[in-house]
């Protein structure tokens, strides 16, 4: 049973790598399809075309495409991810403190949006169609229906500008420094993200619930004598988690696209605020690398629910065997 | 048995106390007030089991859990008091009533594979219910209290059988685990809710046996709630039927089966099927009115041949037939013409030409072969019956045959021409020549087309004009008694019997040769299943047709099939004239199968 | 297996559309309030603006310019007339995007649920990788290389959202292709083609709506977006995303230029959210009622 379930994590594995190898060739086959000149786009249209062809050799654009693939995805895989083309710094350079402020930003957010919403779907789910039930669903349908930057908007005009300045409208924050560094800074980034995702994954949460307390097994429970905590935390909940865990992934990885815009808002440097830019310069090996992060970030979160749910499931993990 | 009047008098209320009494109970739809049941009565002594019979709808359910002192979602307890073993439990507080339940009285699920938990061990599953009840004192008495009561329902006892979750069980020995927990706590009422209802019938036997050991070696009152009457002719020491809310009669088991005095119950025994004798099972058309939609008078007159002015001013009093039989009604005694329908005669075994012919075929399910060498004959005019257990193959041959099932060797012929495995592949008369009837109607028909629309498709696709159609949709509906309104009907807004009869229309529309009838009557109740079988068997008279009837339903093969075809383990194991077969089989597996089929008929003997 | 006896689960009445036993929630009343309300000005607006969408009118962020109600923006514009014609290009290319993502995601969702197997497989599989980029990302990453064009955005808004669709449309689609009815069509030889989008199809209506008007809500949310990130055809056109990123720095002089597209998208999505939230907790009733098994 136990190697059939590390075989099972295996099998899932390679499919995620899998998946990751595909989304490279999709990220790489896109941006090739660039209609202008990356070289053209660095040194401007008035360039020599000695100039140019001198870049495109520097830089391999002038290689074949698979020639260009391979090595761009050995510089991925052994971390040499070559030239930023707009600040002419190495990528790796230039990215790795942006990814670890925004993977800080990421991780409050998560850890706070995935109790908050056990929590509030949970309860929402044992008083259905109650007041708590109504109302939460009421503001969490309100709240999940903005865009972000709508959300960060009316944050920014309650909290620090127009009916409150209690909070910074941004971050200070330099590049490299610890993320913490600015607490008073990230408490509005935090809250943005928090709402996009908490209004979903504590609906799901609540469906979830509502359903197993629905069940038969419940109530046999119940009819068993068995007292409410232990109907709730031994019948109910193991049995809504699986479930859940799909959506939480899902849900990270839509953080993980929320957080462009609201490092953005909050001029918070991040991989979302370094994507903008890059988009804007078109600076094509920062766009390959955070397209291949953000995608990694969705592949490997929907790969440990995957395994969560066969782990916190008997009847899928007892299949295996 | 004689005497049970005498005995109450001898040992008196305090025999009773320590049964189930059920008094003036009534409980209500939450949201308005309109009864679910209502005035129900109902005494078990000691060490009895009382047989709950009604129709789906008819309140037994709620009344069942209700011993519990539970009522679902939108349900209320309307007032009304019941002693279990002396103790009032409809008025205990939240606290009491979770002590007593699994304690003092216990339930048995109907389906034992949602009610486990599919989380938990069942080991954890039975110790907790004795944790929570504190039973046994120690931990140590509660492992030795599980094994004793693993080894009653007869699993095995061992720490790794305790282990498993209740996925890897099958469903029988789910029904024992729940049989186990129910008896875990030595409880003096237990409520058993249709616990054999998805098991086959020899599962079902064994289940029943352990029930029956247990009640009477622990003198536990038993409410077992079923539609099945064999099922309570076989188990049960008294009967109570529920119609519409309201017990309409109750009595001991002989009394009900052989001289029943509610029109109803008369009705109902005369729709059930028996194995031990060849039988023609009458149907009744209507249906019990929901809550909200019950008449004041007895629910039961707009359907009852012998309902009178009065019948519908008042509900009827209790009348009393004997010491332990009483009915609800004012025309007891009075025998009106139960035999509305005349059923059709089964014709002697036909000897026409062969219509079907199943030459060795085997099936199976991406690799796996579950149908092994497979023949059969069916002849013009014929029915014949495919009998088996669930996972005996017998849905797969009949769906080889419909064309529904494509991973099949072997050949299948009609009149004569080998069959393409898939109906698409079919020419046109081949498809319209065999039609399939599927056996759950709320499931076989598209829920967003309207009736007439569903039954047109065949014609439509085969080329006949809309407007052409439209009669030929007329007269189906003609043949399988309904009235032509319904044409413009959804199949939510038909019952089930009506929506069957409806799938049937559609068969009958391309002027099959051969119907195959899948289960068609099994998600039915039995007065409706004895309408349908009564349906197919005057559309077999009336236009020649031949049919392969397949079910798990041995009782009902005498009633409607010349012959019978017996599978097991995807093989045929005998067939031949269902009246032999069924009166003397000849193979073992045969005879085991209608040994362990419950009969009203040999009940009573 | 599980013979459960339904014969007293029938209803007499057949009960309303969807959208009909919708509108009695008084969310969804609101919520078609709400909706109606801003689509009007998103598309009347434009007819009815005092000054053109990028006429110059006075100083910059002033409050108080004689023949403005608002004053004007960062650009010496007036704030209401930005305002009226800011919503129309990001509804038109919502709905026409949704459209897209609808028609594509319902076709692939109830294909792989009817044919099942490997053509179940490889359709899920592919728009798992699609599903891999964030929204926002594979619009940027596309703008990135083509620049930013109506028709741009409305494809990749619409590729985008229709892994999204088949998900949801597969899922429900997966219990109404089990069902008998389904092989009763077979049976009696109907065509793929019919059996998915005639037999399956309206059985699906429901959750298709449900998804229909989240999606519109979503794209509605992630067209605004982009523009709040800059990326729009013109660079300065009227559109309510991009008019709160310019006018985000004056947001104490000249409060109006980011509140009113705030709030008018804020009421748009939460207007088509509460019609949502209304069908679908009228659809998971339906879905309920119907079935018997």
């Amino acid at each position: 049973m136990k190697t059939s379930i590390l075989k099972f994590i295996v099998k899932r594995i390679l499919l995620g790598v899998m998946t990751l190898f595909i989304v490279s060739l999709l990220i790489f086959a896109v941006t090739q399809a660039l209609p202008s000149d990356p070289a053209e786009a660095i040194l401007g249209r008035e360039a020599t075309p000695e100039a140019l062809a001198a870049l495109r050799a520097e830089y391999g654009l002038d290689k074949p495409l698979v020639s260009q693939y391979t090595h761009w995805l050995g510089g991925v895989i052994t971390g040499d991810l070559g030239t930023s083309y707009a600040t002419m710094t190495p990528v790796s350079e230039y990215i790795s403190p942006r990814v670890s402020a925004s993977f800080f930003l990421l991780l409050i957010a998560a850890l706070g949006s995935i109790p908050l919403s056990i929590v509030i779907g949970a309860n929402a789910a044992l008083r259905r169609d109650g007041k708590f039930d109504t109302s939460s669903s009421l503001i969490s349908l309100i709240l999940a229906a903005m865009p972000e930057f709508v959300v960060g908007t009316i944050l920014t005009v309650i909290f620090s500008t127009t009916i409150w300045q209690v909070l910074p409208a941004v971050t200070y924050l330099e590049v490299g420094a610890p993320p913490w560094s600015d607490i008073k800074g990230l408490a509005l980034p935090v809250l943005t993200l928090l709402i996009a995702v908490t209004p979903y994954v504590s609906r799901v949460m609540r469906a979830a619930m509502v359903e197993v307390l629905e069940s038969d097994y419940v109530e046999m429970a119940r009819l068993k004598g068995m007292n409410e905590r232990t109907v709730l935390w031994r019948h109910a909940m193991p049995n809504a988690v699986g479930p859940a865990f799909q959506v939480i992934a899902l849900n990270l990885a839509y953080l993980a696209g929320g957080v462009i815009i609201v490092e953005r808002l909050y001029n918070f440097p991040g991989i979302g605020s370094a994507l903008a830019d890059a988009v804007r310069s078109r600076d094509l090996p920062v766009i390959q690398y955070l397209a291949l992060i953000i995608a990694g970030v969705y592949v490997i979160t929907n790969l440990l629910a995957d395994i969560g749910t066969v782990l916190v499931t008997p009847r899928l993990r007892t299949r295996l065997s | 048995m004689a005497c049970r009047e005498c005995l109450q008098v001898l040992i008196g209320v305090e025999k009773v106390n320590s049964g189930l009494r059920i008094i003036n109970l009534r409980l209500n739809v939450a949201a308005t007030g309109n009864d679910i049941v209502d005035e129900v009565n109902l005494t078990i002594e000691k060490g009895r089991v009382l047989g709950l019979v009604g129709e789906s709808g008819s309140g037994k359910t709620t009344v069942g859990l209700a011993v519990l002192s539970h009522a679902r979602r939108g349900v209320e307890i309307a007032h009304g008091e019941i002693y279990c073993a002396g103790t009032e439990v409809l008025g205990l507080d939240a606290d009491a009533k979770r002590r007593i339940r699994g304690e003092l009285v216990s339930y048995v699920p109907q389906d034992p594979a949602s009610s486990l938990n599919p989380a938990l061990r069942i080991g954890v599953q039975l110790m907790e219910v004795l944790e929570v009840h504190d039973f046994g004192g120690s931990s140590e008495a509660r492992k030795a209290r599980i094994k004793e009561m693993m080894a009653e329902v007869l699993l095995p006892t061992d720490d790794q059988y305790l282990e498993r979750y209740p996925h890897q069980l099958s469903g029988g020995q789910q029904q024992r685990v729940g049989l186990a927990m129910a008896f875990a706590c030595r409880p003096s009422v237990i409520v058993l809710d249709e616990p054999t209802t998805g098991l086959d019938v020899s599962t079902q036997e064994h289940v029943l046996k352990t029930i029956r050991q247990l009640t009477r070696d622990h003198g536990v009152a038993a409410l077992y709630i079923t539609h099945d009457l064999a099922v309570v002719a076989d188990l049960a020491d008294d009967v109570a039927v529920m119609y519409a809310g309201r017990v309409v009669e109750q009595g001991e088991v002989a009394e009900i089966f052989g001289n029943p005095a509610h029109p109803y119950t008369r009705h109902l025994v005369a729709a059930a099927p028996d194995i031990a004798g060849k039988k023609q099972i009458v149907g009744l058309s209507g249906r019990a009115p929901s809550p909200g939609k019950r008449p004041t008078g007895c629910s039961f007159a707009p359907r009852c041949e012998l309902a009178a002015d009065e019948c519908r001013e008042a509900f009827p009093p209790n009348v009393r037939i004997s010491d332990a039989h009483s009915a609800a009604c004012i025309k007891i005694g009075k025998r009106g013409e139960t035999a509305t329908q005349t059923s059709p005669t089964i014709q002697s075994v036909s000897q026409g030409d062969v219509i079907i012919e199943v030459r060795n075929v085997s099936a199976g399910y991406s690799g796996t072969t579950v149908v092994h060498d497979v023949s059969l004959t069916l002849r013009k005019g014929e029915c014949l019956a495919l009998v088996g257990e669930s996972g005996s193959g017998k849905t797969t041959v009949s769906r080889a045959i419909g064309g529904l099932h494509r991973e099949w060797t072997g050949s299948i012929l009609l009149n004569g021409v080998p069959l393409r495995s898939a109906a698409r592949q079919r020419s046109v008369e081949d498809r319209l020549g065999i039609q399939y009837v599927f056996q759950n109607p709320y499931g076989s028909l598209n829920p967003r087309r309207t009736v007439g629309d569903s039954i047109a498709r065949p014609l439509l696709i085969a080329g006949i004009s809309k407007s052409a159609s439209r009669s030929q949709v007329l007269d189906v509906l003609d043949k399988v008694n309904l009235p032509n309104s319904y044409a413009n009907k959804f199949p939510d807004q038909l019952s089930g019997g009506e929506r069957q009869r409806v799938a049937i229309a559609r068969a009958l529309v391309s002027n099959p040769q051969v119907l195959v009838c899948d289960e068609v009557t099994s998600a039915l109740d039995v007065l409706v299943q004895a309408a349908i079988v009564d349906l197919l068997g005057n559309l077999r008279k009336d236009l020649g047709l031949s049919m392969l009837f397949v079910t798990h339903n041995l009782p009902l093969v005498r009633s409607i099939a010349d012959h019978v075809a017996v599978m097991s383990e995807g093989r045929i194991v005998e067939v031949g004239p269902s009246e032999s077969v069924i009166g003397d089989p000849q193979q073992q597996y045969t005879r085991n199968l209608i040994t362990a089929t419950p009969s009203i008929e040999r009940s009573l003997l | 297996m599980n013979t459960t006896l339904v014969e007293a689960n029938f209803v007499d009445e057949r009960p309303p559309g969807l959208f009909r036993q919708a509108l009695k929630l008084r969310r969804t009343q609101v919520g078609v309030v709400l909706s109606t309300l801003l689509i009007t000005v998103a598309l009347i607006g434009p007819f009815i603006a005092p000054f053109g969408s990028t006429e110059y009118v006075d100083m910059p962020n002033t409050l108080d310019v004689p023949g403005t109600l608002l004053g004007t923006d960062y650009f010496g514009q007036d704030v209401l007339s930005r305002f009226l014609f800011g919503g129309r290009t990001i509804l038109i290319l919502a709905v026409i995007a949704t459209s897209i993502g609808i028609t594509l995601g319902t076709t692939l969702g109830l294909t792989a649920a009817y044919l099942r197997g490997r053509y179940d497989e490889i359709i899920m599989r592919a728009l798992d990788v699609v599903l891999s980029f964030p929204q926002v990302l594979l619009s940027l990453v596309v703008i990135s290389m083509f620049g930013p064009s109506n028709v741009l955005i409305i494809c990749t808004v619409g590729l985008s959202t229709t892994p999204r669709i088949a998900r949801i449309i597969r899922g429900s689609a997966i219990g109404v292709v089990e069902r008998d009815f389904i092989s009763a069509a077979e049976a009696i030889g109907e065509t793929r083609k019919r059996v998915v989008f005639s037999e399956v199809l309206p059985n699906v209506t429901s959750a298709l709506l449900v998804e229909m008007n989240l999606r519109l809500t979503y794209s509605v949310g992630l067209i605004a977006s982009l523009a709040f990130l800059g990326f729009t055809p013109e660079p300065n056109a009227a559109n309510w995303g991009l008019m709160i990123q310019e006018n985000r720095v004056a947001l104490t002089e000249q409060p109006w230029g980011v509140i009113l597209p705030t709030m008018a998208l804020a009421l748009m999505t939460i207007g088509t959210g509460l019609i949502g939230d209304g069908l679908s907790r009228v659809s998971a009733g339906i879905d309920r009622g119907g079935k018997g098994e």
